[in-house]
């Protein structure tokens, strides 16, 4: 140890004044550049607190070893083909999952100082929103990739090859894009962060369920059939599906995008009205 | 040169439903010093500097910081101010040089400016051994110290402390006031929120009083002690159950008593030692057991009992207090 003043914890005074005394204004920095940065805050708090991480992987993870082995013999046959069926599904599940936390991460911070911070800078407005969300997005592909290997491993071969799972992981990810902006509402509108985590699963639970993550549509009864049909997750799931089997649907992918678009058409610009008047 | 204003507010009101948190608040903050913003829990504090920092939109009057609009050129106040809120408004999940680096990246400085620039700060406040640890892993006192830090990657022409030392311990309060007080010699001007007169009369060249959102005095650490006369004898019993026999008692021997809001506690206006001492004597006579007594400076508490003729502690909702 050499510095004294640091071990011991104290302040410096003649230190204090010289790094207080000469610090002239650099030119602001350009929008992009703002929102690149707060994107790498988000990256480091992945860094800090992996555990947000595991939540989000373990849950698909259990899903694909119990769908596979448990149920995959009587739904499909045999676990080989199940995971065939299922793993794209549950690539969707996992990543769509953890866009709830980009709302949960939101509100812990509004709960904290650290947004009175942001928002007394003079930075453009939008950037500590679209930054988190960028920071977001490299947690999507974390989770993605996680589900990935994993089936990689358990022995499933895609048709697409690797460009056909990328294709599909990054639909999955610009979806996801699209949707977290539902969650950064939530965690505007909500008190807690475990509020906002239980609202999200609300809404996304059922969605998931009903959709063709798990079963083919074909096998179910009509009312429900037809709602699992216009359920956009599984609109997405079957763009998916199509890009891992090197068969692109172009429809699907098409309409999947337009989903992802339209949600962040509607709840982007709520997301930063609420911000600002917070 | 004349007294510029750093700070001029007039008529300004916030109301959260039923609330009115500011109720018409004036300020005129000179230039280059120390501006005392004091008051109990409630006052409307917190919410004066957010409007003053552009966080919140006045629900009525208007403030110019450094010559700027608070509500029309928000921009250009944000560019002119730092803020060290009352909660702390540094990333728990960040290391204390992450925070740091983060924040001059975000008024623009390059990435090895910024590290040395988080560096310098890290090693000015004593922060430089945690320098490497998670911000929700460091005390009440450094975290302080890294926040108002991070108010100065790039010095600010005005600052505003939130109560910076609400919940330190001694050590850590002189250590904020020090760097408080190289802020100002450099130029700084600080608007200082805080509930202790303590503070208030170590750093503050001007204050004002605020209660229930409103100014209720305005003046000097020194006019506004005086307002509650200059000493006070503070006396505390080892028996609650006593209290009203002392007050008689310190109220025949020195003269009006103050019952403070600690049970056990009163004291009573008092300028000299003398009939302090004949009022220590007349509780002995009278057989009241004494913890301890002081003759000391007038307390926030009576000060604000003389301004507005309740206790600071009324200003909050507080139950009924039962007979006794
Ligand atoms: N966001 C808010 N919503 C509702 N009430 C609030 C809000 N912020 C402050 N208040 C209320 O306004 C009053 C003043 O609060 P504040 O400005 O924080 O006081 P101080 O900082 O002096 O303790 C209090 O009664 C507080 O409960
Ligand atoms: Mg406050």
């Amino acid at each position: 140890m050499t510095a004294t003043s640091a071990a011991s914890g104290t302040t410096d005074t003649v230190a204090v004044r010289r790094a207080i005394a000469s610090t002239p204004r650099p030119p602001r920095p350009g929008r992009l550049a703002t929102a690149l940065t707060f994107g790498w805050r988000g990256i480091l708090k992945i860094k800090h607190v992996p555990e947000q991480l595991l939540d989000v992987t373990l849950t698909p993870v259990m899903f694909v070893l119990m769908f596979t082995y448990l149920f995959g013999g009587a739904i499909a046959g045999s676990t080989g083909a199940y995971l065939q069926y299922v793993l794209p599904g549950i690539l969707v599940m996992s990543v769509l999952f953890t866009t709830v936390y980009s709302g949960v991460t939101l509100n812990t911070d509004l709960t904290k100082g650290v947004v009175d911070r942001f928002r007394s800078l003079p930075v453009w407005r939008p950037a500590p929103l679209l930054g988190a969300l960028l920071g977001d997005s490299v947690r999507y592909v974390i989770a993605g990739t996680v589900i990935l290997v994993l089936g990689f491993v358990l022995g499933w071969r895609p048709d697409g090859g690797l460009p056909g799972a990328l294709a599909a992981l990054g639909l999955v990810v610009v979806f996801s894009f699209g949707l977290s902006w539902v969650f950064t509402v939530m965690g505007l509108l909500l008190r807690a962060p475990n509020a906002v985590l239980n609202a999200g699963f609300t809404v996304l639970f059922p969605l998931t369920f009903l959709s063709n993550v798990f079963v083919d549509p074909a096998t179910l009864p009509g009312p429900l059939r037809a709602f699992v049909e216009v359920n956009p997750i599984s609109v997405l799931v079957t763009a998916t599906r199509s890009l891992v089997d090197g068969a692109p649907d172009g429809t699907a992918v098409a309409v999947s995008l337009a989903v992802a678009a339209a949600l962040a058409a509607v709840f982007l610009p709520i997301t930063t009205r609420l911000y600002r008047s917070r | 040169m004349p007294r510029e204003l750093a700070i001029e507010a007039t008529g300004l009101v916030k109301a959260f439903g039923a609330t009115r948190a500011v109720d018409g608040v004036d300020l005129a903050v000179p230039a280059g010093a120390v501006y005392g913003v004091l008051g109990p829990n409630g006052a409307g504090k917190t919410t004066t500097i957010r409007m003053l920092a552009t966080l919140l939109r006045p629900d009525a009057g208007s403030a110019c910081v450094l010559g700027h609009d608070v509500v029309g050129e928000a921009d250009a106040v944000r560019g002119a101010i730092s803020l060290t809120g009352q909660l702390a408004s540094v990333d728990e999940e960040l290391t204390g040089r992450e925070n740091l680096v983060l924040i001059a990246r975000l008024l623009g400085l390059g990435r090895a400016a910024a590290r040395a620039r988080a560096d310098e700060l890290l090693e000015a406040f004593g922060i430089s051994g945690a320098a490497g640890r998670l911000v929700k892993n460091y005390s009440g006192g450094m975290r302080r110290r890294l926040d108002i830090a991070a108010s100065l990657v790039v010095t600010p022409p005005l600052l505003f402390l939130d109560e910076p030392t609400t919940g330190l311990d001694p050590r850590s309060r002189t250590q904020v006031w020090e760097i408080a007080r190289a802020l100002v010699a450099e130029g700084t001007t600080i608007l200082l929120c805080t509930q202790y007169l303590e503070e208030a009369d170590q750093l503050a060249d001007g204050l004002v009083v605020i209660d229930r959102g409103r100014v209720i005095a305005e003046g000097t650490p020194g006019q506004l002690r005086s307002s509650a006369g200059s000493g006070s004898l503070h006396v505390r019993l080892i028996d609650p159950e006593q209290r009203p026999e002392a007050a008689r008692g310190l109220e025949q021997a020195v003269g009006p008593v103050v019952l403070e809001p600690d049970g056990a506690a009163l004291s009573a206006a008092c300028e000299d030692a003398a009939r302090a001492a004949a009022g220590v004597a007349e509780l002995a006579r009278a057989g009241v057991a004494l913890a301890d007594f002081s003759l000391g400076r007038p307390s926030l508490d009576e000060v604000f009992l003389a301004l507005t003729g309740h206790l600071a502690a009324d200003a909050a909702p507080v139950p009924e207090e039962q007979p006794s």
